[in-house]
Order: C-alpha cells, then structure tokens, then sequence
C-alpha cells in the first residue's frame, strides 16, 4: 500500500491511540506512518457489536419470561462463552448449563452464586434480583 | 531504573521483543526484522475452533514463536515462566521489577482498562512490556499504544490471570542475557534461517488448514456460508474474518507489509537484488488482502449479498494463495548466503 492510500477514518480508537502500518513512501521505500482507522474495519466492529446487543437483548428477555437464569444473561452482557466462565468461575461447563435454569439457579448457595458475581463483576444481589438496565 | 525508551508498532509481539532486545543493547533490531527472524508470517484457517458460532483463523504463528525463534537465532538466552499461583506471579514479577528488569507479559484485554471498551473482548494472546514500579502502580509500555500507561497492581493481576483459550496463567518473559557482540553475519544467517523457516510452515505443513492450502480453505468456506447459514449470518461470519485480518495487533494484509518490509531491509543486508523483487510480490499480496477485506465489507454491510459475491469474495483469497505460493516459492529458490 502507497502511504498516500491510507485510509484516516473515524474509529473507536480515536481519542485512545492510532495503529502503527506499513506503507510505501515516494521513493517506493518502507515506512511507517499512524492511521487513526479504516471504515472497512469499523464496520465490521460495528456490525459484531450488534450482534452482541442482539444476543444480550434476546437473553434478558429469555430470562424475564424465566425460560433462563441470570447467568444466561450476564454470560452475554460480558461476551463470555462456556469455556471462558468456566475459567472465572471454575465451575465445570456442565455444572453452568444446569446452573442456566431457572429452578436449579434458585438453589444456588450464596457461595456459588458468590463466583458468578466476582466472575461477572457485580454483586450477589444483582444476580438474585434481576433486574437489568 | 534504567531510561525506558517506548517504542510503538504494529503488532504486539513484534513490539515486545523489539523493545526488550533494545533494552539488551541490540541497537539494530526493528520490527519488520524480528518479524521475519520469528517467522512470523502464517495462515491458519483454526480447525475444530469456533468463535461466535464462526471462523477462527490466524495470519501469525503461535503466540510466543515470534519471540522465542528471534532470540534463538540471535543467540539471546531467554527467561520464561507460568504460575498457577498469583502470589507467586506478582512476587516473581516484583522481584525483576526491582533487580531493574523489563519483561514482556502475556496478558487478556477483556480486563484492560486503557484499551477502549469496543476492542475488549475476551482475547488472551495479547503482549505488553512492565517496565517499572511506584509501589503498586506498574508502568506499563504496551507496543500498540502511542504513549506507556500504567496498571494497579489488581488491574494487573487480572489480565495476566484472564481465563479462556490461550490463558495467559501469568507468563512472564524476557531476554536475561544476549551475546556481547551480534556480528552481520549472525544477522545474516538469522535472516536465512527465518526466511526458510516462513517457506516450510507455508507450503510444505501437511495440513489443509495451515499455510497456502489453508488460505484455500477458508476461500472453500466462504462460497458455503451464504447458503449454509443465511445472508445475514453469513455477513457476520465476513466480518469476522476482517477483524481477525485487518484489526489492531492481528494484520493480515498488515502482515505482507511487514513482511515485505523485512525482505526489503534482507535485501539491503545480503545484497541481492531479487529479494527487492519477492518483497514487492508480498506487497501485492498485502493489497490484495485489502480489496478481499473491501469485498467482504460490500457484503456486511448489505450492499451486495448475492452468491456471485459471496464467489468474488473467495475468488480473491485463491488469487492471494496463488500471488503467495509463488512468492514462496521464489523465495525457496534463491540461493541465499
């Protein structure tokens, strides 16, 4: 890529940093120079962004109609999968997806519930009453 | 403490060992050098794995090797540890802090506070350099940022401590004693062996998803999808590939530049010519990585969905293994020395 190609589009890095590319100079040498963005990138962000508020949207509601448990929930809001919670919480998967039903959820120890929250970053009592934003 | 010069670069790894090899008074190593003396340059279309539902694919080789192999070869010995126990990895850290060391961590970025929140997810395999302490404040130079941060000592904890694929368990790691003198030849003879070593893991890897045949692959993939899982799905699963190529610290297309910048400075080194000519192909091939991220992108965002672009779309990425094979293949011809 020529230096004078490269894109300068608004990104959610702005105001962070801007990447460091590899372009070409006049002289047809290497060189680096900072782009602040490529919209061909930011849209993509964008794009996986809502398809995480989707999922999170779809969870919290899931769980309102009490089809699952909190954890469903708050395993989107924080873009956790399976694997990942497991190793917040150390719960084995299968252990959370029994603990993602409603009934089983409601038997939880406040010990257990206890590393869900640490592992979700908010309290036993925004677990127990759910209640989102 | 020693003055700690921050340098920014592309990709993490990169940066890491270029500053922690500086640190060691390897005044000459730069970015696209210790790219190509890791062999950094790769394809892996990840099988099995699955990440939203889609693609996982990488355009470097294992998190680490680019370090590691760059010390190899310059004769660097290397200091590397995991801990299952945080104590024992924030006492270990401490303890080179004070000695006057810098070390590179591996840490998790979901948990990093300076990063901005649209790029924290729960990925694990990134790279920063702890150059120094004020009591619990740890200063941080982290290779993709203009400037150093700092972490607490909690913050810190928790990204080197992140869960998930590639758990960073608290690896630590850094240069504890380089050769006094790297003379131009062992420069030279890293560049070969690098160069080589880029050309095996390329073409000559019996696997259909690494290298060459795993760009094809992925292209193989990407004709499917549309049919297999729906327009809208299938657009994300593009997105996803873009993001992996072309975003911060990951590079694909960025990659090729980085990579043709290195056969640019081998040519210089080794004195010959036809590596200025190879470098240029990998230029193209970065290009051509650009104009597959720009098709895919017609795509997600709805512009043009219909199969024949889903095809257009794949056509490029074969048209970028063909433009590379023979790259490579140019490459493994040279008599190098």
């Amino acid at each position: 890529m020529k230096k004078k190609h490269l894109p300068q589009d608004k990104s959610s890095l702005e105001n962070f940093t801007r990447e460091v590319i590899y372009v070409k100079n006049e002289d047809g040498k290497y060189e680096t120079e900072l782009s602040t963005g490529w919209e061909t990138k930011t849209v993509a962000l964008e794009n996986a962004w809502d398809e995480i508020n989707r999922r999170t949207e779809e969870a919290k509601q899931e769980c309102l109609d009490g089809k699952i448990s909190p954890i469903g929930y708050y395993l989107e809001l924080r873009l956790m999968d399976l694997p990942v919670l497991a190793g917040y919480t150390g719960f084995f998967k299968w252990q959370i997806k029994r603990h993602m039903k409603p009934n089983v959820f409601a038997k939880l120890s406040d010990k257990k519930l206890q590393r869900y929250a640490e592992a979700f970053d908010i309290t036993i009592n925004e677990l127990k009453n759910f209640n989102p934003s | 403490m020693s003055e700690y010069n921050h340098i920014q670069t592309a990709h993490c790894e990169n940066g890491v060992t270029v500053s922690l090899l500086r640190q060691q008074g390897l005044e000459f190593i730069n970015e696209p050098l210790a790219f190509g003396l890791g062999s950094g340059l790769f394809y892996i279309h990840i099988p099995f794995l699955k990440v939203n539902g889609g693609p996982a694919i990488s355009f470097r080789s294992m998190p680490g090797s680019i370090f590691k192999r760059t010390c190899k070869t310059l004769n660097v010995k290397v200091e590397r540890k995991k801990f299952s126990n945080k104590q024992a990895a924030e006492d270990f850290l401490d303890k080179q802090l004070d000695a006057g060391r810098t070390v590179g961590c591996q840490v998790g970025v979901f948990h990093l506070p300076y990063f901005p929140k649209e790029y924290r997810f729960h990925f694990n395999a990134h790279n920063l350099i702890v150059f120094g302490r004020e009591g619990d404040n740890f200063l941080v130079s982290d290779p993709v940022m203009e400037t150093t941060t700092s972490l607490t000592r909690a913050e810190l904890e928790k990204v080197r401590f992140a869960k998930g694929a590639l758990a960073p368990k608290g690896h630590i790691y850094f240069p504890k004693e380089a050769a006094p003198i790297i003379t131009n030849e062992m420069i030279n003879a890293g560049i070969i062996r690098g160069i080589k070593h880029t050309v095996r893991d390329m073409l000559y890897i019996p696997s259909n998803v690494t290298g060459i045949r795993g760009i094809k692959h992925t292209a193989k993939k990407v004709r499917k999808w549309r049919d297999q899982v729906g327009e809208r799905q299938a657009g994300l699963f593009l997105g996803q590939i873009v993001r992996m190529q072309e975003e911060i610290g990951t590079g694909g297309g960025g990659f090729r530049f980085i990579y043709a910048a290195f056969l640019e400075e081998a040519s210089e080194r080794l004195g010959n010519d036809k590596l200025m000519g190879i470098s240029e192909q990998f230029t193209k091939a970065g290009d051509l990585w650009r104009d597959s991220a720009l098709q895919m992108a017609g795509i997600y965002k709805g512009r043009i969905t219909a199969q024949k672009d889903f095809d257009h779309a794949a056509d490029i990425m074969v048209e970028i293994a063909e433009a590379e094979k023979k790259a490579l293949l140019d490459l493994s011809k040279l008599k190098l020395r």
